[in-house]
């Protein structure tokens, strides 16, 4: 009986082991082409892609936070896009990404997201998205101080608010350095976020 | 057996196909999946989209997209490839669907579809803050500068009502004064929201045959602050304090106006032997219920006095001395509630009274009263008279609102005023109070995206008139093209007589005005144009007859029109910093009312008016310097006079030279940019009328009727300059000060 149990438990966990590599497996496809994406198209399939490897696992919040890295690119990128819509799907990702595990790096993608549709009229969306944008920053830094990109993002901010304000390269500077020196000391995860460092080390450079 | 597994492994069913809309165009993007498992593809630009699975047997397709609904479909996968095309329905979505414009700018902080923002009020060269003298600025309204109020399209400016946070505002104006334009009592930023609808509004709102000012308050404020207002005219103190839990708040206000000071350096053309002094306090307190709505209460409390001389008309020496004290409070309390079942709730509640107590009297050269005979010159003892007037509003109004399918809307309510006004002339006491109720209906019925209608009704009934009405509004807004729309709006507006007609005689009924508008707009976030034609009847004016010498009594034979062509243009984006829009106006209108013997062009309309309004902010110097231009076609004038057989006849008529007028303001935020700066500086300067131009608003005539001795009405002094700093403590409002200039 014992050995019944014993064998069986051990198909349980090479089957669990199988549908991981299943999934680490597909991830890792998907990383590459989210990777290797151009046009927004590209971005596009990697966001419904990754969406769908959520939806299937219903347990892992990365394929959820991928998805809404893809689209928060294409809301960079493309000028003419609807950012409210574009950011109302990537907060719902968010919300998904967030039932499963509540972490710093959706974080600094819901301040992306918030950032974006700041941006569509500043002068009158500073009050709403401006402040949550700021809020979200400040959410993550209190659950990982050490996170480099929520300091990067900060900084960016900073960097492109006129110099008379209080922004510029003088102010952005020491945040730019802070996000490089922690990109260094940071311990990346198989699968998880690491995106970020080459584009703090440019901007720190752009600062000198 | 091993080959049937590893078949069973690598054989892939191919499952393609299109996505469309309902209309046939083909969906880019669009995500199509297999439930529950990672295959899946996106639609190109075409709508084609092409997967491959290992699944087998029965399963379910979806495809999702942004902005419309998610489609499923089940599908049995056997070793076929399997060809699918699916349709997808667009959602009706607030943000995208149509809404109506015609007859309403909106102007507010988040609102889609604001022309001007609250800040746009503020810094609008000219206003100097105030809410009225900004909106004048837009298409529609006059350039009327010897009144207070909004002159819309040929309506006088009685016919313009404000209502805080949906309830009517009895007395929006500070104390009037003969041939002066008096500020209105609510500051811009009391307000996160303003619409100016200059016709064809919602049946919510009756009693204004032009035109509706809706405000709403602000709701919690950000942060606890204090605040200061430093300036030769004006000091003032205040502090909004936010709760902890950043669920209420409350705050208290204290304004003192003393133009004693400035009217001393800046010589004016009254003599004013009693210099206007303002003592104003607010108080305010805000709470945000557990669903999400808001209770809101907002008390001011107003004292005023004045008193100056102007030469008399009928006479070479002697002069009119006029002085004025006035009270006001205004009480507003209102709860938005939302409710289960898509139900919301507005409940509001006002109390209002105002005082007015008037003084006139001739005087001689050595400023001693004088008194004439009351038969043989009675046209000079009428200008002796004391006068105090007194009007109470308590009032009550419900709405309830009920999101049906889609975003459609059902609104319904009712209403309760109960108006108290009394005039104390000389001796001789006139009142009477009125119990005014309305109930109402309108819905916002989206048929698609493109296509909206507002169908409304509003009954009214009145006691002292004795009188019901029905009031039918409807407004359509039609899509043509990206930001590109056309709406028209057709209503009937009705309105009681004045109260100096009612407290005279109660035997008249409403006055009633028809719209018919129509408008085309053109709207990005950064460019806005706006044209608008239109088209209003005017039936049942108050008209005066004469009974005898001083005294009249009224009845309801006025009628006119007006009709008209505005266009408004704004842009953002051209030039770099700079913000400016430009309005112009084409007015034609006719009207038989009051003392009019005939259908006459009002003394209140031009045929054409225009504004051009500029804003730039120099982020070097944290300077903004803003400059308005207004310009309006000489308006009418008219001396009535009374014939033998007891009619009015027109005397003698003109029209007044051109209008033009320059204002310029600026503002220098030093604060910003400084991160730890515990105080907000911003120092503001202002000129109204910078070139001096000689304005001539009307005349006034002699008892005489003599066309030779008329006297040109004007303004008090030909600029109006203001400094003044404002400080604040507390809240780091330097972020706000960099987004509102990015």
């Amino acid at each position: 009986m014992k050995k019944v149990l014993l064998a069986f438990g051990l198909l349980i966990a090479v089957a669990a082991n199988a549908q991981s590599d299943k999934y680490v497996a597909v991830m890792q496809k998907n990383l590459a082409l989210l990777d290797s994406a151009k046009t927004s198209q590209d971005f596009q399939s990697a966001a419904n892609a990754f969406e769908r490897i959520g939806d299937a696992e219903k347990t892992q919040w990365l394929p959820y936070y991928y998805s809404g890295l893809a689209l928060s690119t294409i809301g960079w990128m493309d000028k003419n896009l609807d950012k409210d819509a574009n950011s109302t799907r990537i907060n719902a990702l968010c919300d998904k990404a967030e039932a499963i595990e509540k972490n710093a790096e959706i974080y600094a993608l819901r301040n992306m997201s918030a950032t974006q549709q700041m941006l569509v009229d500043p002068q009158s969306r500073w009050q709403t998205y401006g402040q949550q944008a700021a809020a979200f920053l400040k959410e993550g830094m209190t659950m990982d101080p050490n996170n480099p990109r929520l300091y990067y993002l900060q900084a960016q901010n900073i960097f492109g608010t006129p110099e008379a304000f209080g922004g510029g390269k003088k102010n952005a500077k020491p945040l730019f350095e802070k996000s490089v020196a922690l990109f260094k000391t940071f311990q990346v995860k198989p699968l998880y976020p690491n995106w970020g460092q080459k584009s703090a080390e440019d901007m720190l450079a752009k600062c000198q | 057996m091993i080959f049937g597994v590893c078949f069973k492994l690598t054989a892939q069913t191919i499952i393609s196909g299109k996505i469309k809309d309902t209309k046939g165009h083909p969906i880019a993007g669009a995500s199509v999946s297999l439930k529950n498992t990672y295959d899946g593809a996106t639609s190109d630009s075409i709508g084609n989209y092409h997967f491959s699975t290992t699944e087998k047997g029965d399963q379910v397709i979806a495809v999702t997209n942004v902005g419309y609904n998610s489609v499923e479909q089940k599908i049995n996968i056997a070793a076929e490839p399997i060809k699918l095309d699916l349709a997808m329905k667009e959602q009706l979505n607030e943000l995208k669907a149509v809404t109506i414009t015609a007859g309403s700018f909106a102007a507010g902080d988040n609102k889609r579809g604001a022309v001007l923002s609250s800040i746009d009020v503020a810094t609008t060269a000219g206003s100097n803050a105030d809410i009225t003298a900004a909106l004048k600025t837009l298409p529609g309204a006059q350039q009327v500068g010897e009144q207070e109020g909004l002159f819309v399209r040929g309506g006088a400016g009685y016919e313009a009502k404000q209502y805080i946070d949906g309830t009517l505002v009895n007395n929006p104006y500070n104390a009037s004064v003969p041939d002066l334009a008096s500020r209105g009592r609510f500051s811009p930023f009391l307000f996160k929201g303003t619409v100016f609808s200059t016709g064809g509004y919602s049946a919510l709102y009756g009693q204004a045959l032009s035109a509706v000012v809706l405000l709403e308050s602000i709701d919690l404020p950000e942060k606890s602050e204090i605040d200061a207002t430093i300036s030769p005219l004006v000091v003032g103190v205040g502090t909004q304090q936010l709760a902890k839990d950043k669920k209420s708040s409350f705050g208290v206000t204290y304004n003192y106006t003393n133009v004693g000071l400035y009217f001393d350096l800046v010589k004016q053309v009254p003599d004013y032997f009693k210099v206007p002094q303002f003592h104003s306090g607010d108080a305010n307190f805000r709470i945000k219920t557990k669903s999400g709505g808001m209770i809101k209460y907002y008390t001011t409390f107003g004292y005023s006095q004045l008193g100056l001389r102007r030469p008399d008309v009928d006479s070479l020496y002697y002069k009119d001395a006029f002085a004025l004290n006035n009270h006001n409070w205004y009480n507003n309390l209102s709860w938005k509630e939302y409710l289960p079942n898509g139900w919301k709730m507005n409940l509001g509640a006002g109390y209002s009274t105002n005082k007015d107590n008037l003084m006139q009297q001739v005087q001689n050269s050595n400023n001693q009263p004088l008194q004439f005979n009351d038969t043989t010159a009675w046209w000079m003892q009428v200008k002796n008279f004391g006068l105090v007037n007194r009007q109470d509003l308590s009032q009550v109004k419900a709405v309830f609102e009920k999101k049906l399918g889609g975003i459609s809307y059902l609104r319904f309510g009712g209403e309760y005023q109960y108006s108290y006004n009394s005039t104390l002339y000389n001796d001789t006491l006139h009142k009477f109070s009125d119990n005014y109720s309305a109930l109402f209906a309108e819905s916002d019925v989206y048929i698609t995206n493109d296509l909206a209608a507002k169908l409304g009704l509003r009954f009214e009934n009145s006691s002292i008139l004795g009188k019901v009405d029905l009031a039918p509004r409807v407004s359509l807004a039609y899509k043509t093209g990206k930001d590109a729309q056309i709406s028209a709006a057709y209503g009937i507006f009705y309105q009681k007589p004045e109260n100096t007609q009612l407290m005279y005689t109660t035997n008249l009924g409403y006055t009633k005005a028809t719209h018919y508008i129509i408008n085309y707009q053109k709207m990005t976030r950064e460019r806005t144009l706006r044209i608008e034609a239109y088209y209003k009847k005017y039936d049942d004016l108050v008209e005066t007859i004469p009974v005898s010498y001083n005294y009249y009594s009224y009845n309801n034979n006025g009628n006119g029109y007006a009709k008209g062509v505005e266009l408004f243009w704004r842009d953002k984006k051209t030039f770099k910093d700079f913000d400016y829009w430009i309005s112009y106006s084409y007015l034609d209108t006719k009207r038989q009312f009051l003392n009019y013997p005939q259908q006459l062009m009002p003394t209140f309309a031009a045929t054409h008016t225009a504004s051009i309004v500029t804003k730039r902010f120099f982020t070097d110097i944290k300077t903004g310097v803003n400059l308005t231009y207004s310009f309006a076609t000489g308006r009418p004038y008219y001396d009535f006079l009374i014939n033998n057989t007891g009619k009015y006849f027109i005397g003698d008529q003109g029209k007044t030279k051109d209008f033009n007028s320059l204002g310029f303001s600026a503002e220098y935020v030093p604060s910003i940019g400084k991160k730890n700066a515990k105080t907000f500086i911003v120092l503001f300067a202002s000129v109204n009328n910078v070139l001096g131009y000689n304005a001539v608003y009307g005349y006034n005539y002699p008892y005489s009727g003599n066309p030779m001795l008329k006297q040109e009405i004007n303004p008090p002094a030909k600029r109006f300059y203001f400094i003044g700093c404002f400080l604040s403590w507390g809240v780091d409002r330097t972020q706000d000060a960099i987004n509102n200039n990015l």
